[in-house]
């Protein structure tokens, strides 16, 4: 077995999940080789160097590669996929990108949001919107699959992987970056929190979203929200938990003013201890908290940010 | 120019769903089915660049049983013009779609093709790329905005993705593939008028041997079992007592 792990990028770093990847690799077994995509991504290359059970990065540094585009990325993936048995990507916005182009080339299958590994050719998927887990198992030669970073446990960070330059230049005249908004934010990202805090429609405003500032620097705790709070427009759409935005799992889950429609759930009930207030007893979020309470949020929340 | 739009035949995304007592599959009968929700993100988009006058002609397509001809007519009824069935009772996979979509595009030679992200049934988020990666067209998947830009060979297509961070705009060159997010658009509702006028439309039926195309593929389903019930909580009555939960007893804080 032979795997290759496209690793995740922010900004030109290397992001956090490719650790957990990388643990799914190791779940799966054999050689792990890492491939860094992008434009100046040498430190990126050292930092994935540095992953447990990581036996050799592979880097692509070029200007065709700069902003992970679909065009380029799948044509450098299918000129190196013929050397292994598994490629595994993180089930980010590029992952989801980038991987079926790669499976539709060698007419492969793909399996999405893989969350446990029971052998080397059998998986475990989330169906309808974490409603049901299914057990798959792909008879394909190459196995192509995107990997819910939630379900395996970061690798650490002791070893030291030899780096090689990958020369695969290819050309792309199809597509090209015109520009890119990042939500600038100086709390932790929110698929990797160990507590996130979220707001829904019942928070009223945008405005009213500081009141959850003091709590989540006072735990450490990303931000998130609801599809409601953000169609309504308080928040923009990268702060969304659910089956249409992030899925977390965090250790602590405050869900605040959030009524725990399916779509939401599917983004954060595998989360450890889940925590509801809401006004409404009947809310459908209680079903599923560990400890709920109800009451007027504008109140609560000023007193659970002094008291903790 | 003519655009495809793809649209699937899925469970209700309010129905809350069961799995079957055997463990084989999700217990379908007797549910409610409907158009998945990011098809009729790309069904609306389609229409709209119709009533712009950028497209000439919407041409919605399904692969699936013959009771997806209700999805198609439901497109029709939204404003496409003619549909297309690609009539199969197999499990079609991702790929097996994008195949038989690919063999679409190649007939009816659209200048844009519109899906949905993801169908909320298997969730897979994959027949757009695939599509793009087997036509050789450009993808610009999960779109909030869409908009053509200059003239004769100069055309483009600035597609805004949302992703991870925020939002990215890139250009692409036409034909393209694009794939829809929910902030795309707000869908309209069929009318009754043209819901009787979406009888008499075209539509046409084809099966996957009409293009041969093999829909069966190498991934087969063990086993789908409920997810782990989160055991009921308990609710607290004050601040105090929720913090106190939290320390001492869950011991997160």
């Amino acid at each position: 077995m032979s795997i290759l792990v496209l690793a995740d990028l922010h900004e030109g770093q290397l992001a956090g999940t490719t650790a957990n990847v990388v643990a799914a690799a190791q779940a799966i077994g054999g050689d792990i080789d890492v491939l860094v995509a992008g434009e100046g991504v040498q430190a990126a290359a050292e930092s994935a160097a540095k992953l447990d059970a990581v036996s050799k990065v592979r880097v692509a540094d070029n200007a065709v590669y700069a902003h992970q585009l679909a065009e380029p990325m799948g044509a450098l993936l299918v000129e190196l996929a013929g050397d292994y048995t598994h490629v595994l990507a993180s089930a980010s916005t590029t992952g989801k990108n980038v991987l079926p182009r790669l499976a539709a080339l060698k007419d492969v299958s793909q399996l999405s949001d893989v969350l446990g590994v029971e052998s080397a050719d059998t998986f475990l998927r989330p169906i309808y919107a974490g409603n049901a887990i299914a057990t798959v198992k792909s008879d394909d030669a190459l196995k192509v699959i995107t990997i819910r970073t939630t379900g395996f446990d970061a690798v650490g960070a002791s070893g030291s992987a030899p780096i090689e330059a990958v020369d695969t230049v290819v050309e792309n005249t199809q597509s090209s970056f015109v520009k890119e908004e990042l939500a600038k934010s100086d709390r932790p990202e929110l698929g990797g929190a160990k507590v996130v805090i979220s707001g829904g429609r019942g928070m009223g405003n945008g405005e009213n979203f500081k009141l959850l500032d003091g709590i989540a620097d006072k735990l450490g705790a990303a931000i998130g929200a609801s599809r409601a709070a953000v169609d309504a427009g308080f928040v923009p759409n990268d702060m969304q938990v659910g089956q249409t935005g992030k899925i977390v799992a965090p250790d602590l889950y405050i869900a605040v003013g959030i009524s725990g429609a399916i779509q939401h759930l599917a983004g954060m009930k595998d989360s450890k201890v889940i925590v509801a207030i809401n006004k409404d007893d009947e809310a459908p979020i209680f079903q599923v908290a560990d400890y709920g309470l109800v009451g007027d949020l504008f109140e609560i929340l000023p007193e659970l940010e002094s008291k903790l | 120019m003519k655009v495809l739009v793809a649209v699937k035949r899925v469970i209700d995304y309010n129905v809350k769903i069961r799995v079957k007592a055997d463990h084989s599959d999700v217990d379908l009968t007797n549910v409610k089915m409907a158009m998945n929700p990011f098809c009729e993100i790309a069904v609306e988009e389609a229409v709209r660049l119709k009533e712009k006058g950028v497209a000439t002609e919407v041409v919605a397509v399904t692969v699936g049983p013959k009771a997806a001809q209700e999805q198609l007519r439901t497109a029709l009824a939204l404003g496409a013009d003619r549909a297309i069935h690609i009539e199969t009772d197999e499990r079609a996979e991702s790929l097996a779609v994008a195949k038989l979509l690919a063999k679409v595009v190649e007939e009816e030679q659209p200048g844009l093709v519109v899906l949905g992200k993801q169908a909320i049934d298997t969730d897979n988020n994959q027949t757009g790329q695939m599509l793009a990666a087997l036509t050789g067209l450009p993808q610009g998947t999960f779109a909030s905005e869409v908009e053509i830009s200059g003239d004769g060979s100069d055309k483009k297509l600035n597609v805004t993705r949302e992703i991870d961070g925020g939002l990215q705009t890139i250009a692409l060159t036409l034909p393209a593939i694009v794939t829809t997010d929910l902030r795309l658009n707000e869908p309209r509702y069929a009318k009754l008028p043209d819901i009787m006028k979406a009888k008499k439309k075209p539509l046409d039926v084809k099966t996957p041997a009409d293009y041969g195309i093999e829909v069966a593929s190498k991934v087969s389903l063990l086993k789908v079992e409920s997810p782990a019930e989160r055991k009921g909580g308990v609710k607290v009555a004050s601040v105090d007592e929720l913090i106190d939960k939290l320390k001492n007893e869950a011991k997160v804080l």
